[in-house]
């Protein structure tokens, strides 16, 4: 008996089988999906983002009736997307919660510590600080954008090369920050290097690597 | 954070336009803010210490150029980037004091965001100001100030009144001090230019009055006079740590000597005062004399003269005179 399968509706309400064995993943975008729910009522976007926001953005989006909600067309990594999200969404937040584009992460929140850093227009910003719907018009683009696997960009394939990360939160924003470095007016130095990274915050202290990893595709560029 | 309504403007016109309600008479802490870059703005829109009702976003106005005046000076247009001001030609080879006091702010991404406007307007990185449960005058006047008896390390010691020690965190505003800038405000009265010195306010009993702009006015850019020829500046910040940190105590230098004497000065210290604080006590020991270790001293002695220290700031003072006889020694020595 003990080895039947479970029936498909017993598992809702059972603790046992919701939290048998979630990937950190499920568990957060579970976690994170509540949380914008009951945090600003935007069940809107949410259910937006869920249905794969694209060119076609459903005719719901521009007919939206809540005056709560600002429509924004925002470019992120080459895609264009249509949104009506409340004017106080960051940009951090919106590619996080209504893109579903996790790997930018949100560390302090206030611009302190870099996790968050993504490219606009080329340019690396802390999309903590920067309201989304600001950005109509211009070329967003965040760690999804710049490699993938078996196919990284070289900054990404350096940092795991030389060990550039322990627990890995600020690693996309550091990956970012160093990638707009590439053109940046910076000096040659490893103390150049240091100076243009201070931005972004690595709380298990894998400064050494990080600098070793940036400087080898630097020499190479 | 709290809600409020996103204007997006075409041009100024509009810009001050929408802010018109502000300008007839809304109290302080009034409820329309223009928003470029955000990194004040949103930081403090996000602790509830800025609640305004009504956003204007100014960053994609067209106020983001450098451009030569008729007199040999610049114009700096607000919504300019520090990154794009930092790294200009001009403003490297003829103001590179104010180069050196941008590239020593914030970090890479906060200054790709950062407009020369708003960082005219920073707010204080005083801790109560920032934290909406704690008394602060600044913040809700009246309430009284908790630095005073509380955690005022990294608090001013120039200009501090009973009610107020906080300190002006900026790094460009006092380049730009030294430089002697203009700044240039557009509002529904009309067109306004404020000289630097007449910008800032002390705190006295008004302390949420920073600066002489009026609410629904816009600043639209800076003007920086004909640099000094032959002139050599310096920005030396000393701070906790090697970047990425408010100044404990800086200075921006702009001087030159000739025949063995110093016949320009300008010294504006940071990270020490309620506001970006211009020394003319210690330009005046400066002024015609020969520039050496013992001129130098004498000039920090009489910037900090009027120092008043709290129960954890005292070592700013002699900080702050180390760091002007630095600069100085740095800006004059003959390579």
């Amino acid at each position: 008996m003990s080895k039947e399968p479970q029936k498909p509706d017993a598992s809702a309400d059972d603790p046992v089988t919701v939290l048998e064995r979630p990937t950190r993943r499920s568990f957060l975008t579970r976690v994170g999906a509540a949380g914008v729910a009951i945090g600003t009522g935007q069940l809107h976007s949410v259910a937006l983002a869920d249905t794969e926001t694209s060119q076609e953005a459903p005719a719901a989006a521009t007919a939206s009736t809540d005056s709560a909600t600002t429509h924004v067309r925002l470019n992120v990594n080459g895609s264009d997307y249509e949104l009506d999200i409340d004017p106080r969404t960051t940009l951090l937040d919106c590619v996080r919660e209504h893109l579903h584009l996790t790997g930018t992460k949100k560390g302090c929140d206030h611009g302190q510590c870099g996790a968050c850093t993504v490219h606009v227009d080329g340019r690396r910003v802390n999309s903590c600080l920067s309201l989304a719907v600001t950005h109509e018009g211009e070329a967003v683009t965040t760690i999804e954008g710049i490699g993938k696997p078996g196919a990284l960009h070289p900054m990404q394939a350096a940092f795991v090369e030389h060990d550039g990360f322990q627990c890995g939160y600020c690693t996309s924003g550091q990956i970012m920050s160093a990638v707009a470095l590439l053109h940046e007016p910076y000096g040659h130095n490893d103390d150049d290097v240091k100076e243009a990274m201070s931005g972004n915050i690595c709380r298990c202290g894998a400064y050494s690597n990080i600098v070793a990893a940036i400087q080898q595709v630097r020499r190479k560029v | 954070m709290e809600t409020f309504q996103l204007k997006r403007v075409a041009n100024v016109e509009q810009a001050i336009g929408l802010a018109q309600p502000a300008a007839n008479g809304q109290p302080n802490g009034a409820s329309t803010r223009f928003l470029a870059g955000g990194t004040t703005l949103l930081d403090l829109m996000k602790l509830d210490v800025e609640r305004p009702t009504q956003v204007i976003d100014i960053h994609r106005l067209p106020l983001d150029q450098v451009e030569k005046t008729d007199g040999g000076g610049v114009t700096i247009g607000a919504t300019m980037r520090n990154t794009d001001l930092a790294n200009h030609p001009l403003i490297k080879s003829h103001y590179a004091v104010l180069s050196q006091a941008l590239l020593s702010g914030a970090s890479a991404q906060l200054r790709n965001m950062a407009t020369t406007g708003g960082n005219l307007l920073q707010r204080t990185r005083c801790v109560y100001f920032r934290d909406p449960v704690t008394p602060c005058n600044k913040r809700e006047p009246g309430t009284g100030c908790s630095a005073i008896d509380g955690y005022n390390r990294n608090l001013a010691i120039l200009g501090t009144s009973e009610h107020c020690i906080a300190t002006n965190p900026s790094d460009m505003n006092v380049a730009m001090t030294a430089l002697e800038a203009t700044i240039h405000v557009e509002g529904a009265q009309g067109k306004r230019d404020i000289a630097i010195d007449d910008f800032f306010l002390l705190p006295g009993n008004t302390p949420e009055r920073e600066t002489t702009l009026n609410p629904g006015e816009l600043i639209t850019h800076v003007t920086l006079p004909a640099p000094v020829s032959g002139n050599r500046s310096v920005y030396l910040k000393l701070r906790d740590r090697a970047s990425y940190e408010f100044a404990l105590a800086s200075a921006a230098v702009v001087v030159k000597v000739s025949s063995g004497k110093i016949d320009h000065i300008r010294i504006a210290l940071g990270g020490v005062g309620v506001r970006p604080w211009r020394s003319k006590e210690a330009e005046a020991q400066l002024l015609g004399r020969t520039p050496d270790a013992a001129t130098f001293r004498a000039a920090a002695e009489a910037a900090l003269q009027s120092a008043h220290v709290q129960s954890q700031n005292g070592f700013k003072v002699e900080l702050a005179k180390r760091c002007i006889q630095h600069a100085l020694t740095l800006a004059t020595q003959t390579a």
